[in-house]
This record gives C-alpha cells, sequence and structure tokens, in this order.
C-alpha cells in the first residue's frame, strides 16, 4: 500500500478536523458500514489528498477479506493515514482516532434507543415496528448477498462463481456443515482457478 | 412470533460480561466477508440466545439505527442483560481479535498482494461468503410463521426489498424507511392493542 504521488500528509488541526468528520459521518450512516465509503473517498482521497486512490481501495478490499466486520475498513483507512504522516505510531494513533469517530456517536444512539425500545416492548407501536420489518429485512439480507455474489462476478468466471455462492446457500440452508469448511473450499476452488 | 418478546426462565442468555466478549471474538473471527450469517449461526442455533423471529427483530433495530450493523447488533445483545457495560463487551469482542489480524494482513499484502493465486482465493472466499449471507435470509424466513400480516404478504415484501436493492439498485435506506414503514404500518393496524 504505497502512498502515491501528491499525497499530502496530516498535521495537528488535520487530525481533528479527520475526527469531526467521521463524528459526523457516524450519525449519517444508516444501513451499514459500507453505505459511508462513497463520502469518505470524496473527502480523503479527491478533497484533501491525504491518501491514495489505490490505499482507500484495497483498504476496502483487505477489510472484506479478513475475518470480523467490515467497519474495519476505517481502520484502516486511519492506518493508512498515519503511515502518510509519519510512521507506524502515527498509524496506530490513525486506527483508534478513526474508529472510534465513527463508532461513538452511533453507539451511543442505538444503545439508548434499543434499551429504550427494549423497555417497552408490549407497546403496540414498539410491536409494529419490529414484527413490520422482519419480512423487509429479510428481503435486504438476500439482496446484500446478491450484490456480494455479483462484485465478485465483475472479476472471475461467472458460472462458476454463481454455481458456488448458489451451493453454499444450499448447503448452509439445509445442512450442518461448519462454514469454515465452505470458506476453505471457496479459497481453494479459487486458487486452484475452477472459479 | 408468539412469545419472543417475554422470554422464558430458561432461555440461554450471556452469562457474564467475559462470556459476552468471547462469544463475539468467535463469531467475529469466522466472519469472513461480513459477520451477520455467522452471528445468526451462532447466537439462534448453537448458543439459542435468540429465537429465530427475535433475531430478525434485532436485526431490524440494527439496520434502522446509525452505525455498521453487526456492531449494533452486538451491542443490543450485550447491553439486553448487562446494560452498558454488555454493550461495551460485546463490541470489544467483536473488534479486538480482527482488528488486530486486519493490521497484520495490511503489512503482509504488501509483500504478497500482487501474487495471482492470492486473489483467486480471495475471490472464492467471496462467492461463498455471498451464499452465507442468502443462506442466513433463508432460514430467518422460518421466523415469520405466524406473522400478523400473513404468508402472501410477506413473501411480496421481502421480494419486493430484494428486488428494489439488488435489481433496481435503489439505496438501501429508502428501502428500509419506505417498504418497511408500510409494513409496520399495515402490521400495526392488525396487532390487537
Amino acid at each position: 500500500m504505497t502512498a502515491g504521488p501528491g499525497v499530502v500528509a496530516l498535521h495537528g488541526w488535520d487530525w481533528l478536523q479527520l475526527l469531526g468528520h467521521f463524528l459526523l459521518l457516524s450519525l449519517l450512516s444508516v444501513g451499514g458500514a459500507l453505505t459511508t465509503a462513497p463520502e469518505m473517498h470524496r473527502y480523503l482521497v479527491l478533497q484533501q489528498r491525504w491518501l491514495g486512490e489505490a490505499q482507500f481501495s484495497s483498504s476496502i478490499t483487505l477489510a472484506q477479506a479478513a475475518p470480523g466486520p467490515n467497519i474495519l475498513f476505517v481502520a484502516l483507512l486511519g492506518w493508512n493515514l498515519g503511515m502518510n504522516s509519519g510512521g507506524p505510531l502515527l498509524a496506530l494513533a490513525g486506527v483508534v482516532l478513526s474508529l472510534t469517530g465513527i463508532l461513538l456517536p452511533s453507539t451511543i444512539v442505538t444503545h439508548l434507543a434499543s434499551q429504550w425500545g427494549h423497555r417497552n416492548r408490549h407497546l403496540r407501536g414498539v410491536r409494529a415496528f419490529k414484527q413490520g420489518m422482519a419480512p423487509v429485512v429479510i428481503g435486504l439480507m438476500l439482496a446484500t448477498g446478491w450484490i456480494l455474489a455479483r462484485a465478485s462476478h465483475d472479476t472471475g468466471s461467472g458460472a462458476a462463481l454463481w454455481l458456488l455462492t448458489a451451493t453454499t446457500a444450499l448447503l448452509v440452508w439445509r445442512t450442518r456443515l461448519h462454514v469454515l469448511w465452505l470458506l476453505a473450499a471457496g479459497a481453494l476452488l479459487g486458487i486452484l482457478g475452477v472459479v | 412470533m408468539t412469545d419472543h418478546e417475554t422470554l422464558p426462565e430458561d432461555q440461554p442468555g450471556p452469562r457474564s460480561l467475559t462470556d459476552l466478549f468471547l462469544t463475539f471474538t468467535w463469531l467475529a473471527v469466522q466472519g469472513f466477508g461480513g459477520v451477520m450469517a455467522v452471528a445468526h449461526r451462532e447466537l439462534v442455533e448453537r448458543k439459542r440466545w435468540l429465537t429465530q423471529a427475535a433475531f430478525v427483530e434485532e436485526w431490524a433495530v440494527a439496520q434502522i439505527m446509525p452505525g455498521p450493523n453487526v456492531m449494533n447488533l452486538s451491542l443490543v445483545i450485550g447491553g439486553r442483560r448487562f446494560g452498558w457495560r454488555g454493550a461495551l463487551a460485546a463490541m470489544a469482542g467483536m473488534l479486538a481479535l480482527p482488528l488486530l489480524l486486519v493490521l497484520l494482513l495490511a503489512v503482509a499484502y504488501g509483500q504478497v498482494g500482487q501474487h495471482p493465486a492470492v486473489a483467486r482465493a480471495l475471490r472464492g472466499m467471496g462467492a461463498v461468503a455471498a451464499g452465507l449471507i442468502m443462506a442466513a435470509g433463508l432460514r430467518l424466513s422460518g421466523g415469520l410463521k405466524g406473522h400478523p400480516l400473513g404468508g402472501p404478504a410477506c413473501g411480496a415484501l421481502a421480494v419486493a426489498a430484494f428486488g428494489g436493492v439488488a435489481l433496481l439498485h435503489w439505496p438501501m435506506p429508502f428501502v428500509l424507511l419506505g417498504l418497511g414503514g408500510v409494513a409496520c404500518l399495515a402490521t400495526y393496524a392488525r396487532l390487537n392493542p
């Protein structure tokens, strides 16, 4: 992840601006971690020139490939910002600052809302909200799988990848096969060039 | 969807903050390409902390609130029995070890990232990860039994949400608020006060 030409280091005041930007985005991040990625790209890469294009896209790819929540791409953005500005120590500071910024406001809001909802779970409105949302949420989950499948479709041999996705969905739906076996099989099929 | 709102006394749940931290660490490190599918498997099917129906409901809350969905899910579940300390323990479990792993990966990526076999392996794992999420959606549809709106209407709403986001590329927040709003109002009308 080299910085590339034309990338600017962050200095004292810039870090505060960065924190402010992430704090604000946190409150706007309805619908998942990756919904804010386009705005982060606009701010960090295009406007401030703190990150290179390749650094930005590889941060997202790596976070998707690694285990754990996708929001860790923000930690990698912070890491790269720090590396561009000085080295590993600043990079660690960048990780902490970025994750705190993107998580703190949303965590407070969601925690308070969820505690309120649980205390009032017998209210007709709260029950209607939770049960009414269920079919829509299930449809969105299937859509997320579809979008992820299409993303890998772009770079690989289409039919085989779709077959792998569909087979996985059926196996997990109908059997108790452990997820890690399936992921290992996917990696192996990829290395062998089958998909 | 009958009595999941009043959990029975013997409903299993997190025993301690450490239990929360370790449970969420374990499910996070299994979550390649997203944690939701693993969270469903661990929390509903293995640990039985939540019923299918309750999982869908908590997931709806996690999606509608600001913040990353799986982080919201962990803080809602952690906060349910242990308040804000439980929420923090669950979130810390979700983040700590995966953060370390992803940073190590970022350092290693500089060395091997250009190797084509690595890219091909990641692509295969990506296709599997997509299937995992679809399977979780299919399994959760079992939780719709006894839904106040009935099977056909639930099916239509799910298909509409899928089509809008996957095929027509509508922004997810609009679909949640629009279709979700209609579904909530219809459910409200059907529920006993």
